[in-house]
């Protein structure tokens, strides 16, 4: 990246050496003052963060940032947290709503890609244009309707009905990201298997789902990354301290006790979102160190 | 191109799509019937659901959890009449102004230009900061938030020594919720610009240098007019990312106190499931839908328009 931004300057300098005398005080300032500002908005992001990681190893943290010294730095705060009520139980029902959904989402998602890619016909249009209005519809506006329908088909308090509408509220964008993946393997291959006499479903199977196998993983991690972090839905659904994942329980912990043990929320904070910040790094590898948003943002 | 000509489709000479026969079409179709179906179930039936319940006085407890009766418009006359909807209103206008439109959006166009004259060392650094950021669940970052603007928080030390110290949790709360909603969002708007500026070839950027364009007008009249449609497209998103925010708020400030940080959502809740006003709760849901939907609209617009 760095060699890339600089090779113009390099030419121009070369070239005209008008514009090229002038710069070498001026190019060196500017890149001072832009190193020196992303680095004080940079430090300003990290304040704010250093504070969970330093708390939870200070048995006696408050809401101050210190750096924890000597005697009360340690795991205390780790293994008070790391019992089956605190952190395994909400732990567990996260991962079992998440992959739940994410399955059901990238499943139902790749079922709908494959005629929305490979087939053209009069209702695809129509189709996409309203799986991608709803992408953008206000979850959290729906959700007093969706906990009065739960409410009715019995669904509340139940893993299987949140994890169904979990489901849904990803779908939209999985679609959207799936059809996108779909769209980049080459046609002609399906082709040939068809006039072998192939089913449709057999080629996705066979020839598609292998060659995007990428794609998919980043779809599956998109989805499992938004729900891990999903408060409100589970927050409104489910009721029984027992089923609440790690996403309603941090709360709970929080509101429960008069006085908050800041270190033990620090700790248990740091191990909840462990999940996504390596689920993100995976992420980010498989798409080269940065979201494709250029392209997916151009629809 | 061939057009079949059949009874009841569209056709004329505007259509110049291939079309199938119906049966065709269906059995194309068919893998698609999951998605319709939980989409029809979970998302398009609250949604109708919502239309005809906020005509009702539907109540979880009182007069509206017996029977049920259409009210026509009352909830929408009460809630148009309500100083609560008026002050959640704004203040869900304040919030998406205050930390989408105007921290977000131009933070993080700002860091993806500071980001591109920056060395390498700083500017991965400062990236996988601000990424860190908004890949933390919106629950622990309201935890953060509450830790580092509370009474004795790391905010007010600093301030301290300047004697600025105060509660701004109480004192500031919508500013508060802004500036976490800020820190939590910054990474999204970065990286969309990010991906944009990637895009604009070099020899344009060469070009107007050398026309003795710099600094400012250089970004004024080249940077900003190339990546425009990029910046009205991230608007759009993170301005409906913004509407529906609840959880960090929730954490952060719980609304209050009293009603200074609540909006739209936080009041909807508090109708719905603390009051029990299922009726009105779902009329103010309306509400908010229906600003959602407009900016899908917008979206869509500008998606189409290339």
């Amino acid at each position: 990246m760095t060699t890339q931004t600089n090779a113009p300057v390099v030419a121009t300098g070369t070239t005209s050496s008008t514009t090229g005398r002038g710069r070498g005080p001026r190019t060196w300032i500017v890149s001072l003052l832009a190193n020196g500002v992303t680095s004080v908005i940079g430090l300003m992001f990290l304040v704010p963060l250093l504070w969970v990681v330093f708390a939870a190893f200070d048995s006696q943290a408050g809401l101050r940032l210190e750096l924890p010294s000597g005697s009360t730095f340690g795991l205390d705060n780790f293994r008070a947290v790391m019992t089956p009520e605190t952190t395994y139980r909400p732990m567990w029902n996260g991962l079992v709503l998440c992959v739940g959904s994410a399955a059901i989402a990238i499943v139902v998602a790749t079922l709908a890609a494959y005629p929305l890619s490979r087939f053209e016909t009069r209702y695809k249009r129509p189709f996409l244009l309203t799986i991608l209005f709803s992408t953008g519809l206000p979850i959290t506006a729906i959700m007093v309707p969706v906990y009065g329908l739960f409410v009715q088909l019995n669904l509340i308090d139940t893993l299987g009905g949140t994890i169904a509408f979990m489901a849904t509220t990803a779908l939209p964008f999985s679609i959207f990201l799936t059809k996108n993946f779909m769209d980049g393997v080459p046609i002609t291959l399906e082709e040939a298997a068809w006039t072998d006499g192939a089913s449709s479903m057999q080629t996705l199977r066979h020839i598609v789902l292998p060659l995007m196998w990428p794609g998919l993983s980043v779809v599956l991690i998109f989805t499992f990354i938004g729900m891990w972090g999903n408060f409100f839905v589970p927050f409104v659904l489910l009721l029984s301290p027992d089923r609440l994942p790690a996403s309603v329980s941090i709360f709970t912990f929080f509101g429960q006790y008069g006085s908050v043990q800041w270190g033990q929320l620090a700790a248990y904070s740091v191990l909840y979102t462990l999940p996504v910040v390596l689920l993100y790094v995976l992420l980010s590898r498989r798409l080269g160190g940065a979201f494709n948003f250029g392209g997916a943002l151009k629809g | 191109m061939a057009t079949v000509t059949r009874p009841g489709a569209p056709a004329g000479p505007g259509v110049r799509r291939r079309t199938h026969p119906v049966k065709v079409d269906i059995a194309r179709a068919l893998p698609l019937t999951p998605a319709i179906v939980l989409l029809l179930v979970f998302l398009a039936g609250p949604i109708l659901w919502c239309v005809y319940a906020a005509f009702t006085n539907t109540a979880l407890t009182g007069a509206g959890s017996g029977n049920t009766r259409f009210v026509g418009l009352d909830n929408f006359r009460a809630a148009f009449t309500s100083d609560a909807f008026a002050n959640s209103v704004v203040l869900t206008l304040v919030f998406t102004l205050l930390s989408a439109v105007v921290g977000q959006n131009l933070l993080g166009l700002a860091l993806a230009l500071l980001q591109k004259r920056s060395v390498k060392v700083v500017r991965t650094l400062v990236g996988i900061t601000v990424i860190g950021a908004w890949v933390i669940p919106e629950v622990v970052a309201g935890y953060l938030w509450y830790a580092f603007l509370a009474q004795d928080g790391t905010f007010n030390e600093f301030l301290g020594t300047f004697g600025l110290g105060q509660n701004w949790l109480y004192t500031l709360p919508i500013i508060a919720v802004s500036l976490a909603n800020v820190w939590r969002g910054t990474a999204f708007s970065m990286l969309v610009y990010n991906a944009a500026l990637s895009e604009i070839p070099a020899e344009i950027e060469e070009a107007a240098e050398m026309d003795g364009a710099t600094g400012w007008r250089r970004l004024r009249w080249v940077t900003v007019p190339m990546i425009k449609r990029t910046v009205t497209t991230n608007l759009m998103l993170i301005t409906l990312q913004t509407l529906s925010v609840f959880g960090l708020i929730y954490t952060m400030t719980k609304g209050g106190p009293g009603t200074k940080s609540q909006t739209l959502p936080l009041y909807m809740y508090e109708q719905a499931f603390s009051f029990s006003q299922i009726g009105y709760g779902t009329a103010i849901a309306l509400v908010l839908l229906a600003v959602g939907a407009v900016f899908s609209i917008l979206y869509m617009r500008l998606l189409r328009e290339d």
